[in-house]
């Protein structure tokens, strides 16, 4: 009989710590993983991903013999009503060389909208030698109904980016974030007295 | 009914003067079932039932395929049935099966009286209709037009499932978690049982191969369906409490739904095969009369795909842009599970070789299963290489892949295991005669319905599509006429269990049912007896 009960005990005893390994997997999955994935994406630029803040401009040597060919493409959300558009849709520059390309926006709707570029980078291992020194995707976008504006970019190209790669596509997307800023704006409004 | 069974243990019969231990009466058995042979029986027609869901979904779809052009169903109907058919099969009828195998078997064969926790066991089961029940509103929704059912494929990407996803993505949201619960219990109550209730002098390297499977398969399970809660509960704040997991505009990444996706849905492919492994190995020596050759490498390869199954999860995601280390790595990892593989069905090969072969109905499927699933696992390899598979990627030669190892693998391995314990469990005989035209129809149509998908999928025909170009309509009729074949094929089946189970027809099965079968359970009558192990067997 009392053998019987240390074994049920011991059935639940295991059980319990079972279950807390399924309980640490599920905080794994939700509390780990998206934070880590972050960070290596941040080191690696396995997403394609470039930094969210502006890059020194630290005088790099330019290599006169190297030409790289940077492609730009943008385009919206649906969700988006606005045109947007690189100026020059693909330009050659030597690495180490400092440049400035503009993208064009234009606000078709009537209302005040806000948006954001989330940049990408192709090939993903090319992310982390694409350096920006300033972007208009660093900060939100916002324009009146019907208003258009040029956004700069001013990038270079580190020179020890792989030797392998020889052509980089630089991707914008726009989103409408104008909803999520007037929420905040209220929240703000809301919590200070 | 632990404890009662355990009070008996002084006991040396259990049966005769204790009436109070027979099954309770009507409804009341099956609600409040703690018994691991009710419960594993209900595990068993549950996923039977959906299985046959999961295929009426699949007719629709091979309907609609046969010919060119739009003819039954709209477009987003369709992905509805490919979507639903996908989550129906997998988490409905594969995992299921696979559990009521383990509850009916994996006590048997340990010498114990029951599952460790059989109230868990209770509800591990009676969360799986409730789960089911919301999916199933959502496609009766669906068919009756009056709402989408989700659409975005079995693997439910972001952002289709999060921004795009329609309103019944909530209800599939909540069904996953609690069929995560219930398979996380279940797996719990199936370790529980194997490291406290084995018979005296049952060593872990003396436990039948299918309960050392079914061990490594509850570990993935503990391991992995948390994972796959939490990447839908990351949907759910993402659709509605304002997170962005996956949402690029708020500076998520939808390709982390992939990896986190991935990360459950490698190990899980292999939750859905070992313990396949596990019923062919048990039934392959029965029949070759020979005992299971490489006993120690079985169980060693068994581990190693278990553990090589979290390294590999990126080859599903080949054409995302991973960096060319990534690339090689999940390559190379995904080749060398070739070799635990190879192992295993070297070792079947070698049981069989020279043994007193027979061929009844369970044998049949077992080694259909070692031909059709290595042919499987030999499409995987071709898939596993990075350069090809990016030209491979989402066609039907995928489709084909896991179609073979998925169908002509576990759900092949779960009818043998059903020929092959049916004895065992009702007592009575099968119709050797059906059982062979289940067998030879089966073997036919399956292979009239997946083998031609290799050839459209490599011409280039992309999966998940309502329609498709002119020149792979030859093949598409033939795929659809196996499709129609096999499903009926099926009721071969259901004929069989009525006749066994309910009308009580076939001859009386001795208690060994199979000349060479040798373990545990076949030292019991047959049918075994409700409560069997009450004293345990001493095992030398």
């Amino acid at each position: 009989m009392t053998e019987q009960n240390a074994r049920a005990q011991d059935s639940i005893k295991l059980a319990k710590r079972l279950t807390l390994i399924a309980v640490g997997m599920f905080v794994f999955a939700v509390g780990v993983l998206p934070p880590m994935y972050d960070v290596i994406c941040d080191i690696t630029g396995l997403n394609g991903k470039t930094a969210n803040e502006a890059d020194s401009a630290e005088s790099a040597v330019v290599q006169e013999e190297r030409l790289i060919t940077v492609q730009f493409l943008a385009d919206t959300d649906p969700a988006m009503p606005w045109d947007f558009k690189p100026v020059e849709r693909s330009i050659k520059v030597h690495p180490g060389e400092i440049r400035k390309v503009d993208f064009h926006v234009h606000n078709r709707d009537a209302q005040w909208l806000v948006g954001q570029a989330i940049p990408s980078v192709t090939p993903s291992q090319a992310s982390p030698y694409f350096k920006k020194t300033e972007c208009f995707c660093f900060a939100q976008q916002e324009l009146q109904g019907g208003d258009a504006m040029n956004m700069p970019l001013i990038f270079y190209i580190d020179p020890d980016l792989p030797k392998n790669v020889t052509t980089i596509t630089l991707s914008y997307k726009l989103f409408n974030i104008t909803e999520k800023v007037q929420q905040e704006s209220k929240r703000v409004a809301t919590t200070t007295p | 009914m632990s404890e009662h069974t355990l009070d008996h243990h002084a006991h040396d019969h259990h049966d005769d003067h204790e009436h109070h231990h027979g099954p309770a009466k009507g409804i009341k058995r099956w609600l409040f079932a703690t018994n691991h042979k009710d419960i594993g029986a209900m595990y068993l027609w549950f996923s039977f039932t959906m299985f046959m869901l999961g295929g009426f979904m699949a007719m629709i779809i091979r309907a609609e395929l046969m010919y060119p052009g739009l003819q039954l169903v709209d477009p987003n109907f369709f992905n509805q049935m490919t979507t639903t058919h996908g989550l129906i099969m997998v988490f409905g009828a594969v995992m299921p099966g696979f559990v009521g195998l383990a509850n009916y078997m994996v006590p048997m064969m340990l010498g114990a009286p029951d599952m460790a926790l059989p109230r868990l066991n209770n509800w591990s089961f009676w969360l799986l209709p409730f789960a089911f029940s919301l999916l199933i509103i959502a496609i009766i929704k669906a068919f009756l037009g009056i709402a989408d059912a989700p659409n975005f494929g079995w693997t439910f990407y972001a952002p289709l499932s999060t921004k795009y996803g329609p309103e019944s993505t909530d209800f599939f949201i909540f069904s996953v978690h609690m069929m995560g619960i219930s398979s996380i219990m279940g797996a719990v109550n199936v370790i529980v049982t194997i490291f406290n209730l084995r018979a005296p002098g049952m060593t872990l390297m003396k436990m039948p191969l299918f309960v050392w499977t079914w061990l490594i398969t509850a570990f993935l399970l503990i391991a992995v369906m948390p994972v796959l809660a939490g990447a839908v509960t990351m949907m759910l704040t993402d659709r509605h409490f304002g997170t962005s997991f996956f949402d690029a505009a708020g500076g998520g990444d939808p390709v982390l739904f992939q990896h986190v996706f991935w990360f459950f849905g490698h190990p899980e492919v292999y939750i859905m095969i070992l313990p396949a492994f596990g019923v062919v190995s048990a039934i392959i020596p029965t029949f070759a009369r020979k005992p299971l050759f490489g006993y120690a490498s079985m169980v060693y390869a068994t581990a190693s795909i278990a553990f090589l199954s979290f390294v590999v999860w990126a080859h599903h995601m080949f054409t995302v842009g991973l960096p060319l280390a990534g690339n090689l790595f999940y390559m190379y990892m995904t080749m060398l599970i070739a070799v635990p593989t190879g192992v295993k069905v070297f070792n079947w090969v070698a049981t069989m070789w020279r043994g007193s072969m027979t061929f009844e109905v369970p044998m049949l499927f077992a080694i259909a299963f070692v031909i059709l699933f290595t042919i499987g696992g030999f499409s995987g390899l071709m898939l596993a290489i990075t350069p090809v598979d990016q030209q491979y990627h989402d066609t039907y030669f995928v489709v084909a892949h896991f179609h073979y190892v998925l169908v002509t693998g576990a759900v092949f391995s779960i009818i043998a295991g059903v020929y092959y314990w049916l004895p065992k469990w009702t007592g009575r005989m099968y119709s050797e005669f059906w059982g062979k035209i289940h067998f030879w129809s089966s073997l036919l149509s399956v292979n009239l319905l997946f083998f031609p998908m290799h050839f459209v999928g490599l011409a280039g025909m992309p999966r998940r599509y309502s329609d498709y170009a002119l020149q792979f309509a030859d093949f598409n009729w033939w795929i659809s006429i196996g499709g129609f074949w096999f499903g009926l094929s099926q009721l071969i089946l259901l004929k069989i269990l009525i006749d066994v189970c309910f009308r009580k027809k076939g001859a009386q099965a001795t208690s060994e049912v199979w000349e060479g079968a040798e373990g545990l359970e076949w030292t019991l009558p047959s049918p075994a007896p409700y409560h069997s192990f009450t004293t345990p067997p001493l095992v030398k």
